[in-house]
């Protein structure tokens, strides 16, 4: 039994990471209908910019705050830059931008950084958590980082004017521009928000796998089922489906004899066949329904 | 009076088509000026033009400042609202919320919350659903809150974009006494677009009349409401 909860608990911190970059995902999708092939590449550059403030000796909590700064400014720069000029091409423009945008920023992270392996600190420490043996400060602290980001933009979106604009921008560009809001500066805002998001994520996972440039290939993919999972139009099921993947993932690991450590990742790739065939919309998103 | 709009030789292209062929007409501050005409005439099309949701050429003044390459939503700061065909409603939001986006540009933050108690005045129905999902309310109280979200940001012309669409005869008489209130009382000059024309006449002052991308026929709503030619051969009643 204590195995049995220990996989859960595991998977529930790594299913924050997962939330983290599903909810990234789904920032990103909502502003423009197009997934973010990059958005564990960018995630990983900022790691990689906290680490080099760290060398440098700056304390965790600084180097932290300012690479979020840093992810949030790079993505709203990419969105007004690279995307900007191509939000009215066809899908496959978009898919090739996103594919190039991945492979620059993974090579550009080799050509800095080298691909060796580093470690990266973990403000949480790796004691057991309350003296308990499931799981550790670190996992504790990926669970609470994640839960208080999940709070903060649930108030941002719900309570602030700009949260109100981003949605209105979102739900509906053309009335949003309607009463007066500048919806480009929503696109660009929602993809610096998903950026910082993602560099949360990576800050936190980076502990756990090691920084190096492709750490984030395989988060990513587990990112996009949980989105798929919850709903690609709803942020609450991104999290929830960040959640629900993380435990699905270690108990299948667990439990079903040959799934193992090394054939973990095509679970991701079966949730989100089994969705799409399933239930399109996913377990929060809405349908979509078009008049023809 | 003092001219609020001036449109010269407004012409509009939907890709390789052009809807509007040199248009002008005026209105002058204060005045509720209603544009008529047949499904296809033009009407939506010069409504779109004016807040710069199409591709037009000519001059468009308001309150003698060019509009010409502004943005859509820097020329609603202006004072411009614009209440568009189907409503534009933002259905998965409360009513309250919609509210409140009607006056997401304004700077005066403190008197939103009077604004929104003033809407729920002019529209008690509005407030029985503040709450809601904008979605659920009925083609009529979505009408009345398309309206009311307009007019949160307090402007000084109101763009109406077939108001009385696809809405009971006798809820539309009721909004059409609210727009003209609305417009002795808060001094807001209105702009509607109508197929409903004897209606729309009743309401008006001015009227233009459209066809095919031009005006025909300009004057006192009430003249053209009795001018029997012009009844018959333009608006069909």
């Amino acid at each position: 039994m204590d195995l049995f909860f220990n996989q859960i608990l595991a998977g529930i911190s790594t299913g924050a990471i997962y939330a983290c970059m599903a909810l990234a995902v789904v920032m990103i999708y909502q502003a423009i209908d197009h997934l973010n092939f990059a958005q564990g590449e960018m995630a990983t550059f900022s790691t990689f910019v906290s680490w080099q403030l760290m060398q440098w000796g700056m304390s965790y909590w600084a180097a932290f705050v300012i690479s979020l700064v840093f992810a949030f400014v790079g993505g709203l720069a990419l969105e007004r830059v690279l995307f900007r000029p191509l939000a009215k091409a066809p899908i496959l423009t978009n898919v090739a931008g996103f594919i190039a945008l991945f492979a620059i920023i993974n090579s550009s992270t080799g050509l800095i950084w080298d691909f060796t392996i580093k470690q990266y600190p973990t403000p949480f420490g790796s004691a057991p958590f309350l003296g308990s043996q499931l799981i550790s400060t670190h996992q504790a602290g990926m669970i609470g980082v994640t839960l208080a980001l999940l709070l903060a933009l649930y108030f941002f979106f719900q309570y602030t004017r700009i949260g109100l604009a981003m949605r209105a921008s979102a739900a509906l560009p053309e009335s949003a521009r309607l009463v007066g809001i500048n919806t480009g500066w929503m696109v660009s805002l929602g993809w610096g928000m998903a950026s910082a998001i993602g560099a949360v994520g990576g800050m936190l996972i980076a502990p756990v796998v090691f920084l190096e440039p492709n750490m984030m290939v395989g988060v990513l993919l587990y990112g996009f089922a949980a989105a798929v999972l919850g709903g690609l139009s709803s942020p609450l099921g991104a999290v929830v489906g960040g959640f629900l993947v993380g435990i699905m993932e270690n108990l299948a690991g667990t439990y079903i004899p040959g799934i193992g450590n090394e054939l973990k990742l095509p679970i991701a790739l079966f949730v989100i066949v089994a969705v799409l065939v399933v239930k399109p919309a996913g377990l929060f998103g809405r349908p979509i329904v078009k008049r023809v | 009076m003092k001219t609020l709009l001036n449109v010269k030789d407004l012409r509009a292209y939907y890709g390789q088509v052009q809807a509007l062929h040199g248009l002008s007409f005026s209105l002058s501050e204060g005045s509720l000026t209603t544009l008529l005409g047949a499904n296809g005439a033009g009407k939506t099309t010069t409504l779109r033009a004016i807040c710069n949701m199409v591709r037009s050429t000519g001059a468009i003044e308001f309150d003698g400042q060019p509009l010409g390459h502004r943005s859509t939503e820097n020329i609603v700061r202006l004072g411009i609202a614009h209440v568009p065909q189907g409503r534009g409603t933002f259905t998965s939001m409360t009513v309250e919320e919609n509210l409140q986006l009607g006056a997401i540009s304004r700077k005066d933050k403190a008197d939103i919350a009077s604004d929104i108690e003033r809407m729920y005045g002019h529209f008690p129905v509005l407030k029985q659903r503040h709450t809601q999902q904008a979605g659920t309310l009925s083609g009529g109280e979505q009408q009345m809150l398309a309206v009311a979200r307009a007019l949160m940001l307090r402007p000084r012309l109101m763009l109406l974009d077939e108001p009385s669409f696809g809405l009971a005869p006798l809820v539309v008489r009721d909004l059409f006494r609210i727009l003209g209130k609305i417009n002795r009382e808060e001094k807001v000059s209105i702009l509607v677009v109508e197929q409903n024309a004897q209606l729309a006449l009743e309401l008006a002052d001015q009227a233009y009349v459209i066809e095919t991308g031009r005006i025909v026929m300009s004057g006192a709503a009430k003249d053209i409401a009795n001018n029997e030619d012009v009844r018959k051969s333009y608006l069909g009643y």
